[in-house]
């Protein structure tokens, strides 16, 4: 099946079978590995990826379902080599180890930002739901997310 | 993991998609509205439907609106616009149930009529459809039919929506200045299902006397059930704290699940618990309703 989206501001057409996962055609067709895998349960948030603005899980999305969506991965934030606000404020509170987890942890955050009131750590654990860290313990990821919506 | 190969369908009005669904033969299809449930399913191949036909496009089908009375709520409406939705904050269950469903990305994709399709015995959604008593709507290539919610679960995963059929939205009595309504879920810690969830409405009288409850139930075990010893016992009552905690002491109707999650007994208690929480929480709603 054709169909036609834009990933990160750029428009792609390609060719899919109906069962390709936006995942995989992120990561083996377009080459964006920063979206990444790390369940087959559809829990980990590891490939939250953007669609039309908001969060979800691209290993739960058909490419067919993204017919005509606008895509934005981690690789789509920082712009002109400058880091995204969340990227620097994950880097400054040493927010990942392995690094894993890190991109999908910024695209589920990414729907905090630019918020009139700064959300309480509470809010942001809630928000971070749907995302899994297997490194850090959460703490320093809470504080990066804090960082960046107070900055934003 | 990757599903088995499949046709796709992407109708462009319901018509069209009641149509493509009668074209098929017999459980050969499947419909797919936000995939939360059914893509997963599909993944570790527990299904492998031959043909998808992708009614996640169809806009009419989404929304909320009211009409003489009643609130409407399209199938397509996702968790994420429920939790969000000021034309719902007479029935603030829906807000509550939604911020205790799945997580961020789940219910920006997940959908209200999916939720109820799926009928997992597990789902938050059905509890609040059983006490609020909604009206599911269906349309099939014979035309259009409603379903009460309680002839809607026939079983795990199993509904009264007949091959073919799409559910289009669901209906529900509005607020009527005297009423309220909660949910309260005990999370199973891995799934973030319920381990038991209920959801209970209440009516009251001028004189502050229950005049109707009801008690919808979901993850003790089997299809999301009414809790009607409850709603029995509770009929004509003024509601005082002890009141409202007898009344759920003990539930026959209820048929727990014993598995690694949780034994029978302690499934029984968190259905007490849990019940007692919804309705205390939904007596404090009927009566901020009172003007
Ligand atoms: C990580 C994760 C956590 C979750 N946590 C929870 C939770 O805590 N509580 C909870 O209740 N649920 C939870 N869910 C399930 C979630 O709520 C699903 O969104 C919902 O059950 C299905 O809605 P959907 O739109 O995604 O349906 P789909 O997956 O697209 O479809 C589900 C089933 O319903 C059928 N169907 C869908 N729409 C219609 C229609 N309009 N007419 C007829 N048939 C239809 C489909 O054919 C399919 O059989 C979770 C899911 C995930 C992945
Ligand atoms: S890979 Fe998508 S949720 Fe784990
Ligand atoms: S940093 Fe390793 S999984 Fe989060």
């Amino acid at each position: 099946m054709n169909i036609s989206l834009r990933v990160n501001g750029r428009p792609v057409e390609a060719v899919v079978e109906p069962r390709l996962l936006l995942v995989h055609f992120l990561r083996e067709r377009l080459r964006l590995t920063g979206t990444h895998i790390g369940c087959d349960t559809s829990q980990c948030g590891a490939c939250t990826v953007h669609l039309d603005g908001r969060a979800v899980k691209s290993c739960t999305v058909l490419a067919v379902q993204a017919d005509g969506c606008d895509i934005t991965t981690i690789e789509g934030l920082a712009a002109e080599g400058e880091l995204h606000p969340l990227q620097a404020a994950f880097q400054e509170q040493h927010a990942l180890q392995c690094g894993f987890c890190t991109p999908g942890m910024i695209m589920a955050s990414l729907e905090l930002l630019g918020r009139a009131i700064v959300p309480d750590d509470r809010e942001i654990r809630a928000a971070l739901e749907g995302n899994r860290c297997r490194c850090t313990g959460y703490q320093n990821i809470v504080a990066a997310v804090r960082t960046a919506c107070e900055r934003s | 993991m990757i599903p088995a190969a499949f046709e796709y369908a992407v109708p462009r009005s319901l018509e069209d998609a009641v149509a493509v669904l009668a074209d098929c033969e017999a459980g050969t299809a499947a419909i797919l509205a936000g995939g939360m449930s059914l893509l997963p399913t599909m993944k570790l191949r527990l299904a492998a439907p031959a043909l998808l036909v992708d009614i996640g496009r169809l806009r009419e089908l989404a929304g909320i609106s009211r009409a003489s009375g009643r609130l409407r709520i399209g199938a397509l409406t996702t968790h994420a616009e429920l939790l969000a939705a000021p034309e719902l904050a007479e029935w603030r269950v829906f807000a509550e149930t939604a911020g205790v469903l799945g997580d961020p990305q789940v219910r920006n994709r997940g959908t209200f009529g999916g939720s109820l399709a799926q009928a997992h015995p597990a789902a938050d959604w059905p509890a609040v459809f059983l006490a609020l008593r909604g009206v599911a709507c269906l349309r099939g290539s014979r035309g259009e039919r409603s379903v009460r919610s309680e002839d809607f679960f026939t079983g795990v995963l199993t509904t009264a929506i007949a091959e073919g059929e799409i559910l289009t939205h669901v209906t529900f009595p509005a607020g009527d200045g005297r009423s309220g309504a909660a949910y309260s879920k005990m999370r199973q810690q891995a799934s973030g299902m319920a381990l038991a969830g209920v959801a209970a409405r209440i009516t009251l009288d001028t004189a502050g006397r229950i005049e109707e409850s009801t008690v919808g139930v979901t993850g003790i075990g089997g299809a999301p059930f009414r809790a009607r010893s409850i709603e029995q016992r509770l009929s004509g009552l003024l509601p005082t704290p002890s009141i409202l905690e007898e009344s759920c002491a003990d539930v026959p109707e209820a048929d727990p699940t014993n598995d690694l999650h949780a034994d029978a007994d302690y499934r029984r208690q968190l259905l007490r618990v849990h019940a007692t929480r919804a309705l205390t929480r939904a007596l404090e709603r009927a009566r901020s309703a009172i003007p």
